[in-house]
Formats: C-alpha cells, structure tokens, sequence
C-alpha cells in the first residue's frame, strides 16, 4: 500500500491516520492479518520502532490487537476506526474554518469558496 | 532498554586543536540514531574513538562497560567512511575473509544480498562501480550480527536510487536489541527511518532528541530544523 507522509509531523500518528482510513473504507477487513512491522516500515521508509509504536497506539485503541508469533489483525470493532476517523476530519474541518475565520472571511464567504473549489 | 553506548566528558584534541570538548552521552539499544553535523564538527573522530583507533584525551567510552577493544571490537560492526579492503580480492574472497575474522558474520546472508543485486561473488572489488564497492562494504557490516553498528556517511557516494537500497538494507537488518548510529549531513534522506538524532557542532553535542519530538516541537523536519541550527 502507498503511504503518504509529511516530513515535517510526526510520523507515527500520521501512520495511524493512514491505518484508521484503511480500515474504514473496508480496503482491511475485520480479522485480517496486516503486514509485518518490518514490512511496513519496508514499504513506507520508515523506522520499525515507528510502525511498532503505531500498532500498540491502535491496539490500545482497540483498533488492532496482535497475535503472539503470528501478527498484527484488523479487529471486529471497526467502527472504532471509523470513530477515529471522522474525528480527525472533523478536527480538520475546524482548522480549516478557523484559519479561514483568522484571515477575515465570514461562513458566507468560505462556502462560497468552498462550493468553486474544484476537486 | 539497556545502555549500550556511555560517553563521559570525552575529549579529543589534536595539538592545539579541539576536535570534540567534552561530549556526555548514552545511548541504548533498539534504537537508530542519527549523528548529524556539518563537516568538521567532530563526527568521524567521535566514530573513530569508539571504535579504539584514537584514544581520548580526557574523558572515556564504554560499549557495554568496556572501554574500546579486542571485546567491543566483536560486539561493534563498523563502516568507515573509506574502503580499506584490499582491491584486488573478490567478493567470494572478502567474505570468507570476513567469516574468518568475525564470530557473529553470516556469510549466507551476504551472498544473498550480493545475489540480490546481481553482484557475481567472483568478480575482484577493482572491477566494481564506486556504488557498488560501496554497497559491498554496507553488505558487509549489515552482515554481521551486532550490538552496535556505526555507519559513517553511508549514503554520501551513491544515487538516490541506490540510496533507498541503503535505507531498505538497513531496515531490513534492523534487530530490535542493536542500535545503529548513522553519521550523514544527507538528513533529508535519512530522518524517516531515524528514531533520534544527535546534533553536533564544533565538538559539543546541542542536540539529543527524538525526531517526533522535533517535529512535534518545532513543527518542522529534521532537515530544517538542522539548517537552522547549523545556519552561518
């Protein structure tokens, strides 16, 4: 899978963003094994301690729980991903209309920018 | 998490020069660490001490409570910032050199890796690109099984491609209970796959932290936050 990280973050919350979509638009289904920890970190040139640190965030989040000699597993719980999901949208929402709000632009004015934005 | 690499008050002078002014330090194991600094600010002596070829002139190293030597040289995999192998021995004979010579060395595993890159193991080290010799010396030290490895600009000769092969092998043989120190000024390249850096300047050490905390802190990459620190 492709992985799309902002250097100037943290990398490991952006990993648990990445893995939250993943598993709420259904490309990772409930029980299913994930890759490796060094596969990751592999695939997204990053440290595995990073990606270890992700997995025990998710798991602890009851996201992910891991399995003894064998892996890392999507949960039942998926919602619990959606959940964390839709939060980072809506915290990202507000950034955007409070950046919005700071440089002057009324609701009127940001919808309207918002409706000609062309994706 | 142990500590595997102590410095205490180390100094190192040459003449009237001081290359490194009393540096404290510890390092624990499982981790990847990132010595940055720019030219001349005391990287490759620092390397060079804790692999015993300089003494201190003050101060001390331990690697696992040893002060540089026979014992921590079977423990330290090292990766000097210029080939020292002899050019006209091939592959095959490098690697059995290295068998011989260290107890944790794993041959298979090289000849794996040599295959991997289409390297015949006959073919004499003379005849290899600069990017391969490089790569051969890399393979070498990621070969072994070690507490510490210490790879002094691994990255600085070759391609971006060959680059992420560096980055990928390193990964690769990352063993959760040894640390790797990697010195580069190559930051952008590197930071991603680091859990800390060390930030050194003139001999003294203004920087120990680790990289989700600079970019968490600071809001910035490693990168830039090294341009700024190190801004003339």
């Amino acid at each position: 899978m492709e992985w799309v990280l902002n250097k100037n973050k943290p990398i490991c919350p952006q990993l648990c963003e990445q893995l939250c979509l993943r598993i709420a638009d259904g490309t990772f289904k409930p029980n299913e094994r994930l890759l490796s920890v060094r596969e990751v970190a592999l695939s997204a040139g990053v440290n595995p301690n990073t990606v270890q640190r992700s997995f025990e965030e998710l798991e602890h989040q009851g996201i992910l729980y891991s399995v003894r000699g064998s892996g890392w597993y999507v949960s039942e719980n998926t919602h619990l991903a959606t959940a964390a999901f839709e939060r980072l949208l809506a915290e990202k929402t507000e950034a955007f209309f409070s950046e919005m709000q700071v440089l002057g632009l009324s609701g009127e004015a940001v919808k309207k920018y918002v409706e000609e934005w062309n994706l | 998490m142990s500590v595997l690499l102590k410095c205490e008050n180390l100094v190192k002078q040459y003449g009237n020069l001081t290359a490194l002014n009393g540096i404290n330090l510890s390092l624990e194991s499982g981790k990847i660490v990132g010595l940055l600094g720019p030219n001349g600010s005391g990287k490759t002596t620092f390397i060079k001490m804790v692999n015993g070829l300089l003494s201190p002139t003050a101060g001390s190293i331990t690697i696992n409570g040893n002060h540089p030597g026979t014992e921590t040289k079977k423990q330290v995999a090292y990766l000097p910032d210029n080939s020292y192998l002899n050019s006209w021995m091939s592959v095959r004979q490098i690697v059995e050199f290295f068998t011989d010579f260290y107890d944790d060395f794993r041959p298979d595993l090289a000849y794996a890796m040599f295959s991997q890159l289409d390297i015949p193991p006959e073919r004499k080290l003379k005849t290899l690109s600069k990017g391969n010799k490089e790569k051969v010396c890399l393979i070498l030290v990621m070969s072994r099984n070690a507490k510490l490895y210490i790879l002094d600009e691994p990255i600085a000769g070759v391609d971006p491609a060959a680059r992420d092969y560096v980055i990928s092998t390193i990964i690769n043989n990352y063993n959760p209970d040894a640390t790797v120190v990697i010195s580069t000024h190559l930051i952008a390249d590197i930071e991603q796959i680091l859990d800390e850096v060390i930030f050194i300047k003139n001999g003294n050490i203004v920087l120990k932290q680790t990289v989700d905390e600079i970019r968490e802190e600071h809001g910035k990459s490693v990168d830039e936050l090294f341009r700024e620190v190190f801004k003339w």
